[in-house]
């Protein structure tokens, strides 16, 4: 994916960030968790950076990256979807939630809309079990999830967002139908 | 000179009872709400902001005390009140949301009614109100690591310090270091992270290692799903964790101490790193611990999310900059571990053990438990079971003890069927182990695994061969790919209950699958291959019934596999006009039949169960059959008549 303007001026506060931290190479995982806090996930050229910083090669460093769940390689939407796939969360129909989600937003697990606006990933174990089945949308939790829940979910982060705009535009109230189309029944 | 740790300590202690008896001799009410992940969950922000505008309000002078999490997770968000003007003792309210913050800020606080309806129970014995000791979920626990949980605030280390923490490093420290790690050893504790490794015996080989520079790794990635107590731990008294670290290393002769904890638990993260801040200030942490002559500092690293590297190998690997994969022992992490220096690993219970065993002594420990397995242990209880949450048990009670008196036995009066006990490398038991008793040793015999304590309770309507599918994915995919047993051989068993659960079983499968978990087993070098076939190899042979009849009959008698099930509705129990199961239907698979009733189309039904759940409880129409063939064939009508009738349904509607 290209990178987005504003991704371009982080990486340069990347480089210069890069400069007060350690080379050595127990400080790899720490450099790359900071490198995702910021650009969300790892870009080629944030990647190149890091290689260039600790002196190893990029090789390497995907070798290293792709080893551990935490790392992603495309960016997430804005309001990146885990749903929880625990022992609890299974037992109690997690896989069927996440089955919900993939059918509305019409993408899969590990993929981002072509907005960008929703991504969706499985996640072990949130450690909330006694709320089984969980899913995060955001920074939200919702507990004991509903497949008909999930309809609401994003129709109300969608209505949300369509709100700030017209904040910010400071238009007049469109009228209903300019709502977002959500695909019927798909 | 410099002046004993005892007396630094007395200065510390003072400055905290000082702050303690501010709190405790302030006059009005004060609020404790719990504030762990589990509760935020739950609502706990939104309570907390509804007594805050509550307060201010009424004008209630009243304190709010955010404190950890109390492990009823059942009952969150948890909020204890305690009015002492009222008259009424300190009480325990479960389900506090927004709006019965805001009632109990009006009736309890402002006006003194404790509306007893909303209580759980007083916190204390007293004449007036029943107290929640008098509960099994109360009584029939010991608490000893989670004692200070809930009750005090983690984000203040002297809360910690007022409750008596940190004395028993201030005893430690001038006392010899054989000393200490004798007195773990007689103790017989053992490691809590699931293999039950003596610890004493750890330190003493990490002391006697050769070396001038050592480490101490508490091993905080909790990757198993279904276990939450380190994290629980970890956000509700980070403090015990670093007091039982730093005893270790004055134990072994270590400088630096690491807390290796997964970067998906956020609130952990910033807690415990606060607490280590707030330690260093205290002097409790740095040059010299408390003023004695031995220096200890403690970092946080976040762990990536590897399963792989709660092994403790893999996990120094990890902290090195590489990819976890572990290594052959011996030599073992004591002898060359982190850099090649003598290493320490222990679990968070492990070290959170500790303090206590030093305070009061190894025949208090020995008293609890079982004789070879000594203490407490956690475990984190969910799934079907009526009070869901984190358990501290003596080691030795029965499963029957924990599943039934203590968290409630199982809902809706479903039969219990199984019980899966220390996650991906544990097992599932049957209705036959319930009194066995809960220890290292015996949950080994059975065939299960102590593990890191999360046990999930299943009822009738679980699928043996789907929890051993799950299981195997978690752990195919977790496989870090050095051995070709467990690479592969977990491949192929995915392959295997992939097919049985989709009604595709072979005659010669169970065969296929006992053989091949063996294979698995000798092949693996570390824990995790070495025990990831036990979900198949104890549901194989304890639930064989669940697994002969999807070989055979192409039916899941748990009625979980969604390829083997299919939903209809009960035209004889199906209302008119009630629209309950259309309405809620993501895939539009729900039709009207000819008499205005309701009918599922099989083809475009995804299986969900949304149905079942939406139809009123006095039609309960919705079926559920395995295998699929059994479900009743109905028509749909033809576009056109169905329309007419669905115009003819809104108008008498209307009319």
């Amino acid at each position: 994916m290209e990178l987005r303007d504003g991704d371009i001026a982080k990486l340069d506060d990347l480089r210069s960030a890069l400069q007060q931290m350690g080379r050595e190479r127990g400080r790899l995982i720490p450099i790359l968790q900071r490198v995702q806090e910021q650009l969300s996930y790892l870009p080629p050229a944030a990647i190149e950076l890091v290689a260039e910083h600790l002196q190893i090669p990029a090789s390497e460093i995907y070798g290293v990256a792709t080893f551990y769940n935490q790392f992603r390689f495309n960016p997430p939407g804005r309001h990146p979807i885990k749903v929880c796939l625990g022992t609890a969360c299974h037992v109690k129909g997690g896989d069927i939630i996440l089955e919900n989600f993939e059918r509305k937003l019409q993408i899969e697990e590990g993929q981002t809309t072509p907005d960008r606006e929703f991504s969706i990933d499985r996640v072990a174990c949130v450690g909330c079990c006694a709320l089984a089945p969980v899913a995060i949308v955001g920074e939200t939790l919702y507990g004991k999830m509903q497949p008909s829940k999930v309809e609401g979910i994003v129709l109300r982060v969608r209505i949300e967002k369509e709100q700030q705009e017209r904040d910010q535009c400071g238009h007049e109230p469109s009228p209903p139908a300019d709502l977002p189309a959500t695909p019927a029944g798909s | 000179m410099s002046p004993l740790p005892q007396q630094t300590y007395q200065r510390l202690r003072q400055e905290a009872d000082r702050r303690r008896r501010e709190f405790a001799e302030f006059p009005g009410p004060r609020i404790h709400i719990g504030m762990a992940t589990c509760g935020i969950a739950a609502g706990a922000l939104e309570t907390r902001t509804a007594f805050e505008e509550a307060l201010t309000e009424f004008d209630i002078p009243a304190r709010i005390h955010p404190v950890g999490c109390c492990g009823h997770c059942y009952a969150e968000p948890v909020v204890i009140i305690d009015h002492p003007a009222s008259g009424f003792p300190p009480i325990f309210y479960p389900e506090v949301n927004a709006g019965k913050a805001r009632m109990l800020a009006k009736l309890f606080l402002k006006e003194g009614d404790p509306r007893l309806e909303h209580i759980l129970g007083a916190t204390v014995a007293n004449d007036l109100v029943p107290s929640v000791m008098e509960f099994p979920r109360f009584n029939l626990e010991r608490r000893m690591v989670m004692e200070k949980c809930g009750r005090i605030d983690p984000e203040d280390i002297h809360d910690y310090i007022a409750e008596g923490g940190y004395a028993a490093l201030a005893q430690a420290l001038p006392r010899l270091p054989a000393a200490i790690v004798e007195e773990i050893e007689s103790a017989g504790l053992r490691g809590r992270g699931g293999a039950g490794f003596p610890t004493g015996r750890k330190w003493a080989l990490a002391r006697d290692a050769a070396g001038d520079e050592k480490f101490v790794i508490c091993n905080a990635d909790e990757g198993d799903p279904g276990a939450y107590m380190d994290r629980t731990l970890l956000e509700s008294n980070p403090h015990q964790i670093l007091e039982g670290m730093i005893i270790c290393g004055h134990a072994v002769g270590a400088q630096r101490g690491i807390i290796y904890v997964r970067a998906e638990y956020p609130l952990a993260v910033r807690i415990v790193t606060q607490a280590v801040c707030q330690a260093r200030e205290l002097g409790l942490l740095g040059r010299a611990v408390l003023g004695a002559p031995f220096g200890f500092d403690i970092d946080v690293f976040q762990g990536s999310g590897a399963f792989v590297c709660g092994e403790e190998t893999a996990l120094t690997r990890s902290i090195e900059g590489f990819r976890g994969m572990p290594v052959a022992r011996p030599p073992y992490p004591v002898q060359r571990g982190l850099d090649g220096k003598p290493t320490i690993v222990n679990n968070v219970k492990t070290f959170a053990c500790v303090p206590p065993i030093l305070e009061n002594g190894t025949e208090w420990f020995r008293a609890i438990g079982t004789p070879s397995s000594p203490g407490t242990a956690i475990f984190s209880v969910v799934g079907s079971v009526v009070h869901p949450g984190l358990v501290e048990i003596p080691m030795g009670a029965s499963l029957r003890t924990l599943i039934f008196d203590i968290c409630g036995g199982i809902p809706k009066k479903k039969k219990f069927k199984a019980v899966q006990i220390g996650g991906p490398s544990g097992g599932c038991l049957s209705e036959a182990f319930l009194d066995t008793p809960i220890d290292f040793d015996s949950l080994t015999r059975a065939g299960a695994m102590m593990g890191s304590g999360g046990m999930v309770v299943m009822d009738e309507d679980a699928c043996q061969v789907d929890v051993a599918r799950f299981f195997i994915d978690f752990t195919q995919k977790e496989s870090c790919g050095k051995c070709t047993f467990c690479r592969i051989g977990t491949r192929h068993l995915l392959g295997i209950l992939e097919r049985l659960t989709q009604g595709q079983g072979r005659e010669g499968d169970l065969e296929l699958l006992g053989q091949l978990s063996q294979d698995i087993q000798t092949g693996s070098l570390c824990g995790l291959g070495k025990t990831a076939p036990n979900p198949v190899l104890t549901s194989l042979r304890y639930f064989r019934e669940d697994y002969e009849a999807h070989v055979n009959e192409k039916r899941c008698p748990g009625n979980m596999c969604r390829p083997l099930i299919a939903y209809y509705i009960d035209l004889a129990r199906c209302a008119r006009g009630c629209n309950a199961c259309e309405g809620c239907c993501p895939v539009d698979a729900v039709f009207i039949t000819r008499d205005r009733k309701r009918g599922i189309d099989q083809v475009k039904c995804v299986k969900c169960g949304e149905c079942v759940t939406a139809c009123p409880p006095e039609y309960n129409a919705v079926r559920r059959v395995s295998p699929p063939h059994l479900a009743p064939v109905v028509e749909r009508p033809p576009m056109g008549e169905n329309s007419s009738k669905l115009e003819a349904e809104s108008s008498t509607k209307l009319g």
